[in-house]
């Protein structure tokens, strides 16, 4: 569960204080899907940093499975990460000479687990983001965007997180291979329970989820269940 | 993170830029081959000094007339004119536990001619039978001075190699007659080839019986040295302070004031070492140059990687690599580049040493202890020089790193 009590951010930049996030709170329960929703500047991507543990809070207390994160340091925040946290880039940021496998089994050789285990869990991984089996021991710059995408999900499931955050997941895709990853996504929820919140821009994008938070100029002005969901398989 | 993640790491990061990671290890491979030859060339050097030095004669004590003043070393107040030493002076060491023999010596430089018309000038040394022992020589043609040519002061010489060859060429010198200061002597043996050692050819003397040089060449009964050889190694410091007590003894001096010295084998050594450590210590230090240049050469490239591979390094701190882990990859590269330099250059280093020992005749040993240096530099260079980018590389803010482009 996520919770997000009266978070404020601030830049300095110089003598310029710059206010991203002027006192934003909400709760985010287990299992659910929420878009967060603002255009470029509203202070998304930095709400997403702070809910990510790449960052804290200038003020407010963020709490992640009722545990204050919010006074951590480097190291204990990157533990977090590592047991807690998926993430989904726009970028894929996969490593480009390396096989899918190793790729998806990355973020277990930084939790230390043992190397058998982390193939069986890689395997579990890609077969739970929909990722074709014969491609597993390609190198991923071999791979499409969507495929790659797909990879970028295994990868953030592999540690069984509570939270998978995902920043413009479609951002690079277009429409049709951006609609497979939102289904992956959807299964996801559905069949896995996951919580998972997606990072967007697009009204269109952030309507794949259950409840939309909308941010702009550092505050939430909108906080809703979708009313119209849109749904690729469509058997919700 | 356990150790073989570190190497597949490290494997993959290296491999995916064969050329950039080939050239820095290159700079490492000549830094690490040319210190490995440098001191081989070095330590080959002082080893064959060293042997020709042993191969005077082995555990060898030289009595030497003259002062020797504290402090200065062996000044030699005309060495060679003094007389301090006599042919007494033998028999008082020959009572002394731990001398296997003693080697009374007089040696002066004469013109010598053969009948063939050749003549030479060189040194002819007064010698008593266990001069072959003490000095380790044998005669390759004839015999050396037998006790019976000393004591009947016999006219009869042996011939050094390079003395034979002077005067008769490739002729067989063995029962012709040569005269030393117009004095004939007939030619018993001729000795094996020894090489020169440093300032003194063996290879370029010939030998008279001692009392023959004594009466009848020089008209004197003094000694230019004599030469004690030790039974053992671990007896000679023992060997030489006896020697000295008794010389001062028999000469009625105190030891501050002898008029004779002695030199042990190991003083010559250690002076001769030392210029040559001295030697191979600037070798090393010119090849050192190039290893440091090949180290600024592993910076400059894990700098580029680090820059290049900013975003990565944003996603492994995203997915909960810590500080430590990153600056332990890129430490990890850098000690790779410079450990893989380090085997190929001492193999290049040895190739190299081997070469010039057959090429050039320079005498080169490639010891372990410098193959350990080598190693050992090389590691502390990947380690100083890697640590920087390494350390640039695990202080990046995880979310700028995924921003850069």
């Amino acid at each position: 569960m996520i919770e997000c009590r009266n978070i404020v951010k601030t830049y300095q930049n110089g003598d310029v204080e710059t206010r991203v996030l002027k006192g934003i709170s909400f709760k985010i329960n287990d299992g659910e899907f929420v878009a967060i929703m603002g255009p470029s500047g509203s202070g998304k991507s930095t709400l997403m940093h702070i809910i990510g543990c790449l960052d804290s809070p200038t003020d407010g207390t963020y709490l992640l499975d009722s545990k204050d994160i919010s006074k951590l340091s480097d190291d204990e925040l990157a533990d977090i990460r590592m047991q807690k946290i998926g993430f989904v880039f726009q970028a894929f940021n996969l490593l480009p000479r390396a096989t899918v496998l190793r790729n998806v089994t990355l973020p277990l050789m930084y939790a230390g687990t043992a190397k058998e285990e982390r193939e069986e869990q890689a395997r579990e991984a890609l077969r739970g983001a929909a990722f074709p089996e014969e491609f597993w021991n390609h190198s991923s710059n071999q791979l499409s965007g969507g495929m790659m995408q797909r990879v970028a999900i295994a990868r953030a499931l592999v540690n069984n997180p509570a939270l998978v955050l995902a920043d413009e997941p479609t951002g690079n895709l277009d429409t049709k291979t951006g609609e497979i990853v939102l289904d992956t996504f959807q299964r996801l929820h559905k069949e896995q329970g996951r919580t998972i919140v997606l990072i967007t821009h697009e009204p269109y994008v952030a309507e794949h989820a259950e409840r939309v938070i909308s941010i702009r100029d550092g505050n939430i002005i909108e906080d809703s269940k979708v009313s119209r969901r849109r749904l690729i398989n469509g058997k919700i | 993170m356990q150790i073989q993640d570190l190497f597949q790491e490290t494997y993959t990061a290296l491999s995916a830029n064969k050329v950039r990671s080939g050239l820095t290890i290159l700079g490492i491979v000549i830094g690490i081959g040319s210190v490995i030859a440098m001191v081989s060339i070095g330590q080959g050097a002082s080893g064959q000094i060293q042997s020709s030095i042993e191969g005077l004669g082995s555990n060898l004590l030289t009595v030497m007339p003259g002062f020797a003043q504290q402090g200065r070393g062996f000044v030699s107040q005309g060495r060679g004119s003094a007389t301090t030493l006599v042919s007494d002076d033998t028999e008082a060491l020959e009572d002394i536990e731990g001398i296997a023999y003693v080697s009374p010596e007089f040696q002066r430089r004469y013109q010598i001619t053969a009948q063939t018309g050749n003549n030479t000038n060189s040194t002819v040394i007064g010698a008593v039978p266990d001069y072959a022992n003490v000095r380790n020589v044998a005669a390759a043609n004839g015999s050396f001075i037998t006790e019976a040519h000393v004591r009947s002061m016999g006219r009869v010489a042996v011939l050094g190699p390079t003395v034979a060859a002077d005067l008769f060429g490739e002729a067989d010198s063995v029962g012709k007659t040569i005269r030393i200061n117009r004095i004939n002597f007939k030619v018993i043996g001729v000795l094996q080839q020894k090489g020169s050692a440093g300032f003194f050819n063996p290879d370029d003397t010939i030998f008279v019986p001692l009392t023959t040089m004594q009466k009848i060449l020089a008209g004197s009964d003094a000694l230019s040295s004599i030469a004690i050889s030790v039974a053992t190694k671990d007896q000679m410091p023992q060997v030489q302070e006896a020697a000295t007590i008794a010389l001062a003894a028999e000469h009625h001096v105190d030891l501050e004031n002898a008029d004779f010295s002695i030199v042990s084998q190991a003083d010559i050594l250690g002076t001769l070492t030392q210029v040559t450590d001295t030697f191979t210590i600037f070798l090393a230090a010119v090849a050192g140059i190039s290893l440091i240049v090949g180290g600024i050469g592993i910076m400059n490239m894990m700098l580029t990687t680090v820059t290049e591979r900013t975003r990565e390094i944003g996603l492994r701190k995203a997915i909960g690599a810590k500080s430590r882990h990153i600056s332990r990859q890129f430490l990890a590269e850098a000690i790779m580049l410079t450990f893989l330099g380090g085997v190929v250059g001492v193999v290049l280093g040895w190739v190299i040493s081997t070469l010039v020992s057959s090429f050039a005749g320079i005498a080169t040993s490639v010891s372990m202890s410098s193959v350990l240096l080598a190693f050992g530099v090389s590691a502390a260079i990947g380690i100083i020089f890697g640590y920087y980018p390494a350390r640039r590389a695990a202080s990046l803010n995880p979310i700028e790193a995924l921003r850069y482009e």
